[in-house]
C-alpha cells in the first residue's frame, strides 16, 4: 500500500452519490408506499385464500354434494358499547358438504337509541375459510335498528366438498361461525348507553 | 512514540472547539464517539431496568412492583432501549461512522451533515421513549406497556393514555435517524472508497455494514409505516388494525415482523464483521474464506427478509405455510454456520494471542453459536407450539443478542479503544471483565432454558414457586453481569488516567486494515491525499 496524491476530484463521483442517495430514498419511499398498499393486499389474500380463516363469498350453490358430515356451531359477540341482544335461533346444525343450508340469528336493539352496527365475522379452524361459503349473510350491510327493534338475520352458506380433499382437514368435524357485532365508526349518535366504566366488555 | 503524539496534535490544530466541535460536528469519528457515549448512557438505563426486572423475579410472589403492569412497562422499556437505543446506536451509528470511512480509505462520510442530524436526532428520540415512560398508558398505571412488539387490540384499545403515542413517535424519529444513516453509509461505501479498493477487496466490517444498512433501508419504513397505521388507529379513528372497521390485528404482526426479523440481523452483522477482524488481528492470518464470509452475510440478510412469519406460528398460519416458513428459517444457519466455521478455520493453525479482544471474539463465537443452535430448535412450527412466549425465547434470543451483539460491542471496544482514544487498557482488566461477563451472562441466561422448557411464560411479573430456584440463579447472574461492567468503567478510567500511549498499530502484524497505518488517535482528518490499495489483505 502507498500513498500516492490524491487524483483530480471527480464529477462523476458526486453524480454517482447523488444517483445513489436518490436511489435509497427512492426505496425508503416504496417500502413506506408498500407497508401501506399492504393494508388492501391483505384483504384481498385473506378473500381469495379463506386466510385467517376468511369465509368465501358466492352466489350460486355447490353443484355437487358429499356424504361427510360437519356440524357447524354458531357463536355471537357484542363489542363492548353496544346494547344490542345477538344471539342464534340454534346453537349448530349438521350439514353435508355441498349442503346448502339457511339459518337466522336474532338481532335486538335494547337501547333507547338507533344504532347501526355491523358484523364482523370468521371462522374456525382457520383452514376451514376456504371452503365455508356464504351465498347470504346479514354482515354483508350495515344494519340500522330503531330502539326496540327485532331482526331476525339469515346466513345462507354452504361447505365447499373440496374440503374432503383438503389432508390438513381430514380429522375436522366441526366448525365455528363466528360473528361480532361492532357499532358503525362512521355512526354519528353516541353508541355507549351506558357509560359506567366498571361494566365488564360483553366480548 | 512521541513523534506520534506530536503528528496527531498537529493535525488537530485547525478544528472546531468546545461545545461546537460536538453540536454542530460533521466529523465522522467525533460523531461515532458521541454515538457510543450515547449507547452506552442508554445501555445503563436500558440495563437497570433489566437489573429491576430480575430483583423483583429474584422470588416468587411481588416483592418491589406494588402494580404489576409497572414491571410490564419495564420489560418494554428495556426492550425498546437495548434495540434502539444501544445496540443500533452502538455498532452502527458508533463503530460504524468510526471505522467505515477509514476502512475503506475515504476522508469521512458522504454527508456529513446528514450525519450530523443523524446523530442528534436520537437524543430526542429517546427523550421521548423516557417520558412515555412517565405518562399514563393503561388505565391506572404509567408507561406502555406491550412488549417491544406493540401488538395491537392491547396497544390500540388498551392503552388509552398518551405513553404509547410518545413511543410511537420516539420509534419513528428513532427510525428516521438510522435511515438518513443508512442511506449516507450506503453512499460512502458505494461511492467513496480508496483508488483501487473494490467491493471483493473491502474489509468485513464494511461489508457487515453495507448489508446493515440495505436491511435498515428496506425493514425500517415498514416499521414506521405499521406504526403510522396504529398512530391513526388510536386517535384518528381509522380502523387498519381494529376488527370494527374491518381491519385485522395479525396485519400488524405480519409487518411487524416484516421489520422486526431483518432488525435482529440488523444488531448482529455489524458485530460479524467486527469479531472477524478481530479473529483475524490476533490469528495473525487473513480471514479464512473471506468471499464467502462477505457472501454469506449477503445471503442472511437477503434471506433475512422471507422467514418472518417464524415469530407467528400460533397466529393461525396454514400448514403448509408453516412447513415453508420452517424450512426458510433453518436456511439461515447455512450462511451462518459458513461464518462460524471460517472463524475457526482462521485461527486454525494461527499463532493466536489471547488478549482481551481475541477473548471477547471467541466468547462472542461460542455464546452466538448457543443461540443459533436454540433458534433452528425455535424455528420448528411443532416445537415452537409449546415454546412460544416462554422463557426458553428469551434465553434464545438473548444468547445471539446479549451475549452475541453485546459481546461484540465489547470486543470492538477492547479492539479499537486504543486506536480511537489513543491510550492503553491494561489487557487484564478487558479479560478479568470478559470473565466476570461471561459467567454472569451464562449464569443469568442458561437456566432460562430450563425455566422455559418447563413452561415458564414471559411477561409475567410473578411465577409459581417451581420455578424459584433457577430464577434465583438467574437474579445472581444479572448482578455478576452488572459487577464486570464496573471493570469495565475502571478500565476506561485507567485508560484516562494513566495516559499510557497506544502506538500506531498496538496489535501488531496481525491487524492489516487501514486504521492502523493511522496515527491513535487518528488525525482530525484523514486521508487528505487518498491511500491507493494494492494489496489483497483483508
Amino acid at each position: 500500500m502507498t500513498e500516492t496524491p490524491r487524483p483530480s476530484p471527480a464529477p462523476d463521483r458526486s453524480r454517482a452519490a447523488r444517483r445513489t442517495v436518490i436511489a435509497c430514498a427512492a426505496t425508503v419511499a416504496g417500502m413506506v408506499g408498500l407497508s401501506y398498499a399492504a393494508v388492501p393486499l391483505y384483504r384481498i389474500f385473506c378473500q381469495a385464500t379463506g386466510f385467517g380463516g376468511t369465509p368465501q363469498v358466492a352466489t350460486e350453490g355447490s353443484k355437487t354434494t358429499g356424504e361427510r358430515v360437519f356440524t357447524v356451531r354458531f357463536d355471537s359477540n357484542v363489542a363492548p358499547g353496544l346494547s344490542w341482544r345477538f344471539e342464534p335461533e340454534q346453537p349448530t346444525v349438521d350439514v353435508k358438504v355441498g349442503e346448502t343450508t339457511t339459518i337466522f340469528y336474532k338481532i335486538t336493539n335494547t337501547g333507547s337509541q338507533p344504532v347501526s352496527a355491523l358484523a364482523s365475522f370468521n371462522v374456525a379452524p382457520e383452514l376451514t375459510g376456504a371452503y365455508f361459503t356464504k351465498l347470504q349473510c346479514f354482515c354483508f350491510n350495515e344494519i340500522t335498528l330503531k330502539a326496540g327493534e327485532t331482526l331476525e338475520a339469515p346466513v345462507v352458506f354452504y361447505i365447499d366438498p373440496a374440503i374432503t380433499k383438503d389432508r390438513d382437514l381430514a380429522t375436522a368435524s366441526e366448525i365455528t361461525l363466528s360473528y361480532t357485532i361492532f357499532p358503525s365508526k362512521g355512526s354519528s349518535k353516541p353508541v355507549a348507553e351506558n357509560n359506567d366504566p366498571t361494566r365488564k366488555p360483553k366480548l | 512514540m512521541a513523534t506520534a503524539a506530536a503528528t496527531a496534535h498537529d493535525a488537530h490544530a485547525h478544528h472546531p472547539t468546545g461545545w461546537r466541535r460536538w453540536v454542530l460536528s460533521t466529523n465522522h469519528k467525533d460523531i461515532g464517539t458521541m454515538y457510543l457515549i450515547f449507547g452506552l448512557v442508554a445501555g445503563l438505563i436500558g440495563g437497570a431496568l433489566s437489573i429491576a426486572m430480575r430483583l423483583e423475579l429474584q422470588e416468587p410472589g411481588l416483592q418491589y412492583f406494588t402494580n404489576p403492569q409497572t414491571y410490564n412497562v419495564f420489560v418494554t422499556g428495556h426492550g425498546l432501549i437495548m434495540v434502539f437505543f444501544l445496540v443500533m446506536p452502538t455498532l452502527i451509528g458508533g463503530f460504524g461512522n468510526w471505522f467505515v470511512p477509514i476502512m475503506i480509505g475515504a476522508p469521512d462520510m458522504a454527508f456529513p451533515r446528514m450525519n450530523n442530524i443523524s446523530f442528534w436526532l436520537l437524543p430526542s428520540s429517546f427523550a421521548l421513549l423516557l417520558i412515555s415512560l412517565f405518562v399514563e398508558g393503561a388505565p391506572g398505571s404509567n408507561g406502555f406497556g406491550g412488549g417491544w412488539t406493540v401488538y395491537p387490540p392491547l396497544s390500540t384499545s388498551g392503552h388509552p393514555g398518551p405513553a404509547l403515542d410518545f413511543g410511537i413517535l420516539s420509534l419513528h424519529i428513532a427510525g428516521a435517524s438510522s435511515i438518513l444513516g443508512a442511506i449516507n453509509f450506503i453512499t460512502t461505501i458505494l461511492n467513496m472508497r480508496a483508488p483501487g479498493m473494490t467491493l471483493h477487496k473491502m474489509p468485513l466490517f464494511a461489508w457487515g455494514m453495507l448489508v446493515t444498512a440495505f436491511l435498515l433501508l428496506l425493514s425500517l419504513p415498514v416499521l414506521a409505516g405499521a406504526i403510522t397505521m396504529l398512530l391513526t388507529d388510536r386517535n384518528f379513528g381509522t380502523t387498519f388494525f381494529d376488527p370494527a372497521g374491518g381491519g385485522d390485528p395479525v396485519l400488524y404482526q405480519h409487518l411487524f415482523w416484516f421489520f422486526g426479523h431483518p432488525e435482529v440481523y440488523i444488531m448482529i452483522l455489524p458485530a460479524f464483521g467486527i469479531v472477524s477482524h478481530i479473529i483475524s488481528t490476533f490469528s495473525r492470518k487473513p480471514i479464512f474464506g473471506y468471499l464467502g464470509m462477505a457472501y454469506a452475510m449477503v445471503a442472511i440478510g437477503a434471506v433475512g427478509f422471507v422467514v418472518w412469519a417464524h415469530h407467528m406460528y400460533t397466529a393461525g398460519l396454514s400448514l403448509d405455510t408453516q412447513r415453508y416458513f420452517v424450512f426458510a428459517t433453518m436456511v439461515i444457519a447455512v450462511p451462518t454456520g459458513v461464518k462460524v466455521f471460517s472463524w475457526i478455520a482462521t485461527m486454525w493453525g494461527g499463532s493466536i494471542r489471547f488478549t482481551a479482544p481475541m477473548t471477547w471474539a471467541i466468547g462472542f463465537i461460542f455464546l452466538f453459536t448457543v443461540g443459533g443452535v436454540t433458534g433452528v430448535v425455535l424455528a420448528n412450527a411443532g416445537v415452537d407450539r409449546q415454546l412460544h412466549n416462554t422463557y426458553y425465547v428469551v434465553a434464545h434470543f438473548h444468547y445471539v443478542l446479549s451475549l452475541g451483539a453485546v459481546f461484540g460491542i465489547f470486543a470492538a471496544w477492547y479492539y479499537w479503544f486504543p486506536k480511537m482514544s489513543g491510550y492503553v487498557i491494561p489487557d487484564w482488566i478487558g479479560r478479568l471483565h470478559f470473565w466476570i461477563a461471561f459467567v454472569g451472562a451464562n449464569l443469568l441466561f442458561f437456566p432460562m432454558h430450563f425455566t422455559g422448557l418447563a413452561g415458564m411464560p414471559r411477561h409475567y411479573v410473578d411465577y409459581p414457586d417451581a420455578f424459584a430456584g433457577w430464577n434465583r440463579i438467574s437474579s445472581i447472574g444479572s448482578y455478576i453481569f452488572a459487577l464486570g461492567l464496573l471493570v469495565f468503567f475502571y478500565g476506561v478510567f485507567v485508560a484516562f488516567s494513566r495516559k499510557e500511549r497506544a502506538g500506531d498499530n498496538p496489535w501488531g502484524a496481525g491487524a492489516t486494515t487501514l486504521e492502523w497505518t493511522l496515527s491513535s488517535p487518528p488525525p482530525f482528518h484523514q486521508f487528505e491525499t487518498l491511500p491507493r490499495i494494492t494489496g489483497s489483505d483483508h
